[in-house]
């Protein structure tokens, strides 16, 4: 019995790893200092699916992504890794989404996929941590969702177990596949890329790709129909143009402000006993310890 | 689910800003509601009177009696109850069926949720099928005026939902103009709990669990469950140690216990200390920790990036133990001591045991 898995994951800036040279003078954030990285959750996502594979043959996993051109690269990167197929969903019309219509643009391109038993998604992208996209996105396909998932302890009869990592502890559940989880940071993480796999798809491309290659590049790939990563505009999938982009988000940011915190004047002490003495002397006597 | 009928229209905006209700969702584990709703309601209760609109709250769950005298001091008017067996635990589908069902019967202008596992597996879900708008992780929520740049539409009383973004290096102001309820979750320890009127009564409805909930909402089942109460209580605590990735190992921690049972203190870390495998989880303090408050903060080979300022900013007293002069947490600190902690927690230990007597 195989799965039809589809994994979504997003492309961020890393903002872990935040500079100086990453905020501008004027507090915005300069984009392009950052290097856009692989969701970090979405790369534990595709561990869970991998391993699905790995245990049910047959199995076939699609990464689904929306964005720039760009975002192509972290396709590439599951097809290093294991995944089958890429689908990348890129448009203007897109642009400009918050979290209800990226998961609105999301669910239409999944219904265009039409055939799955499992969706997988990491359980937040560190751009926004909003944690939001999977569960709008089950709502929006009408399939339930299991959050926070950090194993999938079995799938037997079309029915999945999973084990959750909640804030005071675990919860097993199970339900009716198709449905959609949410997968922890805590959870395995993610192999890497294959040596094999990596030769293989080196050269996989989305079309907007390949308007900037040579003939000759062409030619070589044209009969390697795997190695054409699937690149879906706003035309390519059913959808009422209402509810994306700027125009199907409810939430607009209204400012954005620098964060500044107020300076103390602070009194200087050394690591010397008599300074420390002072110190705790002086806590002990205005009474904010003891 | 044709959720069209949420995006209101312009005349009805206008009158709900008259009518309609905040309404806080409320965690209950054990039949306690939890300290996040608690909070959220003490905000709730400001947020409605600078509105003129009642404050309602909504409790799911099993033997809920208690929940009316838990809620009604800290300002709720109205507290819906679904009581039922099969709602004992929480789970995604039946709640997000009452609250979307209940709310497009009271359409709410504001909903707050705790920004916990359970809120945000909730929240997204219910704001999907209500085309509604909602924001993660606010550290504040204000009433104020909007004008769409736009269009130049003007918009009075909409919700400020004030949260960091981009990894908390900048403030964003997030504004929902025209879709209701306006929603957003709030992590546990930002806002301040704060008895409203002891005396306060509210009017609890019972709503009838048959008619929000069907058979296919139970679609997930709890195979098992072990929560464990929190061992750790820093958010209460009045003095914390804090210890960072400088404290160099999880044995040095060892230091700051020994400095807080001595000093009655409570025992925080930074992320990178909770990364690196020093101290639990649960003892992060900032931005993806709790928010604290306490009377003295010790940050103990901490550097003060924003993240974790955000969390520990409004103590009254901050001293920094550093090695380095320059550690960005000496700005905020009422006293700086340069040193490394080996030298400099024991000689508070010893000096403070020195003096008490
Ligand atoms: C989205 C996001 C959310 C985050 N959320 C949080 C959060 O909630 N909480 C949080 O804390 N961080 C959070 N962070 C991480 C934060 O940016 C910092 O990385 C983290 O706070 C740094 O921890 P630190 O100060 O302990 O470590 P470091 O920055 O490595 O600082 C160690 C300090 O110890 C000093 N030191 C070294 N040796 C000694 C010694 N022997 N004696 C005395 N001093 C010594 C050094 O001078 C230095 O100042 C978040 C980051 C991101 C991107
Ligand atoms: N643009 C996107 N493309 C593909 N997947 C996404 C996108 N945005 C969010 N997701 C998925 O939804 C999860 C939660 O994202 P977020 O709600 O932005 O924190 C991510 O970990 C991804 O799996």
């Amino acid at each position: 019995m195989g799965l039809k898995i589809i994994v979504l994951a997003k492309q961020v800036p890393d903002t872990r790893n935040v500079g100086k040279d990453a905020m501008k003078a004027d507090g915005t954030v300069n984009r392009a200092a950052l290097p856009a990285i692989f969701n970090p959750e979405d790369l534990n996502a595709l561990e869970q699916a991998l391993r699905l594979k790995d245990q049910f043959p047959g199995t076939h996993i699609t990464l689904l992504t929306m964005g720039p051109v760009r975002a192509a690269e972290v396709l590439r990167e599951g097809l290093f890794r294991g995944a089958d197929d890429g689908i990348l969903l890129t448009d203007r019309a897109f642009a400009g989404a918050d979290t209800l219509a990226t998961s609105y643009a999301i669910a239409c391109a999944i219904r265009k996929v039409k055939d799955y038993d499992l969706i997988i998604c990491g359980r937040q992208a560190i751009d926004g941590d909003t944690a939001q996209v999977g569960p709008q996105v089950a709502e929006k396909l009408g399939i339930p969702q299991i959050t926070y998932a950090e194993e999938v302890v079995s799938v037997k009869n079309n029915v999945i177990k999973i084990k959750r990592r909640l804030e005071r502890g675990i919860e097993v559940v199970e339900g009716k596949l198709p449905l959609v989880i949410t997968v922890n940071g805590s959870a395995a993480e993610c192999r890497p890329r294959n040596a094999k796999l990596l030769m293989k798809y080196k050269h996989s491309s989305t079309m907007s790709e390949r308007a900037e290659k040579s003939e000759d590049y062409l030619a070589m790939i044209n009969d390697k129909p795997y190695l054409n990563i699937k690149e879906w505009s706003v035309n390519d999938i059913e959808c009422d143009r209402e509810q994306l982009g700027l125009s199907g988000s409810p939430t607009k940011v209204k400012k954005i402000e620098n964060i500044v915190f107020q300076a103390k004047e602070s009194k200087r002490l050394t690591d010397g006993d008599n300074d420390i003495n002072q110190l705790m002397k002086e806590l002990i006597e205005n009474h904010t310890i003891g | 689910m044709n959720g069209n009928i949420h995006k209101f229209s312009n005349s009805q905006i206008f009158k709900l800003k008259e009518m309609n209700n905040i309404v806080v969702y409320c965690e209950i584990e054990e039949g306690k509601v939890a300290d996040v709703s608690l909070e959220l309601i003490t905000k709730g209760r400001k947020l409605a009177q600078d509105l003129k609109c009642k404050l309602e709250a909504l409790a799911i769950g099993y033997k809920l009696d208690s929940i009316g005298s838990q809620v009604f001091p800290y300002g709720v008017d109205t507290l819906y109850v679904v009581d039922d067996k099969r709602l004992e635990h929480y789970q995604t589908l039946p709640h997000t069926s009452i609250c979307v069902k209940l709310f497009e019967e009271q359409k709410p202008q504001i909903c707050l949720m705790g920004a916990t596992t359970t809120g945000r597996d909730l929240g997204p879900r219910v704001s999907s099928a209500l085309k509604s708008g909602l924001t993660a992780d606010c550290t504040n929520l204000e009433i104020g005026p909007h004008t769409e740049t736009k269009t130049g539409k003007e918009y009075k009383d909409l919700l400020y939902q004030i949260r960091p973004a981009f990894g908390g290096n900048i403030i964003a102001t997030i504004v929902n103009p025209d879709c209701r309820p306006q929603m957003a979750t709030v992590r546990e320890g930002v806002m301040k709990k704060e008895i409203f009127n002891a005396n306060h009564k509210g009017e609890v409805v019972k709503l009838d669990a048959d008619k929000y909930v069907s058979a296919s909402d139970f679609a997930i089942s709890i195979v098992e469950r072990h929560m464990e109460k929190s061992k750790v209580n820093i958010k209460n605590s009045s003095i914390i140690v804090a210890g960072g990735y400088g404290v160099g190992s999880k044995e040095n921690f060892a230091l700051l216990y020994e400095l807080a049972a001595v000093i009655g203190a409570e025992v925080g870390a930074s992320r990178a200390a909770v990364d690196a495998g020093y101290a639990e989880h649960e003892r992060q303090i900032g931005q993806t920790g709790v928010t604290v408050r306490p009377k003295l903060y010790i940050a103990c080979g901490i550097s003060g990036q924003i993240q974790h300022i955000a969390g520990m900013q409004e103590s009254s007293m901050i001293i920094s133990v550093n090695n380095d002069p320059n550690a960005p947490i000496n700005k905020i600190a009422d006293y700086v001591i340069t040193g490394n902690i080996e030298d400099v927690l024991p000689k508070m230990i010893k000096y403070y045991k020195q003096n008490s007597k």
